[in-house]
């Protein structure tokens, strides 16, 4: 596989080619089935995937229903296929507010939300986004009033969160696509509002 | 072991030398379930490549922050293998 993106003189990058070199040479898989691995997981890994998701649901709330009690049939609906985890969504409402994040490594539904952003890997969010999730989020830039209630989710096992956030005020008669363009990466995690 | 919501759990304690999913700041700890979100191989036999590994329920249980912390109004939902817990009986 080619590494792109600049990233091609880490030593990170020259241990996984070591690694992709021996299991091409022990026979196991060639060059094209690795790519075609990645390419499968990377098809829709954008926070688009996750942002149209949301604004489906905004504007659908059947969708939304759906969306809430089988998160994979939903997210198919709208042909983002997930497999290999169970997709749960959990909703923000009005004094209720989701934070998702992976203490144990840094698990994260990349086929939904993009490839993780570097400091949701990182010891100091891990450790404090249990502990003290309200100062975590002011760093964001995210104040919630003192009685909204935060719900921090530690995706442990195969499940895999997305954060339906609220959606936002004077959006009345917004095209889906446009709403869509308001959702972001944060938003979807839980850092940000929207 | 089949428990319904509301049911209060400890996190088990102990410290393993194999791969386990239960993370070390519920260990001990007393949460409340939320919910059944089915049954999954156990990743402490899935990593040491006990063949089949153990298939349990795996229940969301949501953790006070006071009762981790000492304190925060928060709470923490995590999902834990049913031998990863036991019934903690009322509070």
């Amino acid at each position: 596989m080619t590494s792109g993106h600049g990233h091609a003189e880490l030593p990170v990058a020259a241990r996984v080619r070591r690694l992709e070199e021996r299991v091409i040479g022990a026979g196991l898989a060639s060059d094209q089935q690795l790519d075609a691995v990645l390419a499968r997981l990377y098809q829709h890994a954008s926070p688009r995937s996750g942002a149209r998701i949301v604004a489906r649901a905004w504007l659908d709330a059947g969708y939304r229903d759906r969306l809430r009690t089988d998160g994979n049939a939903a997210a198919a609906e709208l042909g983002f296929p997930v497999s290999g985890y169970q997709l749960k969504v959990v909703a923000n409402e009005p004094g209720r507010h989701n934070l998702i994040v992976c203490t144990l490594c840094s698990c994260y539904p990349v086929s939904l939300l993009g490839p993780s952003p570097s400091w949701y890997k990182s010891l100091a969010y891990r450790s404090r986004a249990v502990r003290e999730p309200r100062p975590v989020l002011a760093e964001f830039g995210l104040v919630l009033p003192a009685e909204t209630e935060i719900l921090v989710w530690d995706a442990n096992s195969e499940r895999r969160y997305l954060v339906l956030p609220r959606r936002p005020e004077h959006t009345e008669g917004m095209p889906e696509e446009e709403l869509a363009g308001l959702v972001t990466q944060g938003g979807l995690i839980g850092t940000a509002a929207v | 072991m089949s428990l319904p919501p509301g049911t209060t759990v400890r996190a088990r304690l102990g410290d393993p030398d194999h791969h386990t999913r239960v993370p070390r700041y519920v260990r001990g700890h007393t949460g409340v379930i939320v919910e059944d979100t089915g049954r999954w191989p156990l990743p402490d036999d899935v990593a040491r490549g006990i063949d089949p590994p153990r298939v349990e329920t795996v229940y969301a249980v949501r953790f006070g922050a006071r009762d981790l912390w000492g304190q925060g109004e928060h709470s923490v939902t995590l999902d834990l293998w049913e031998s990863y817990l036991e019934e903690a009986g009322p509070r």
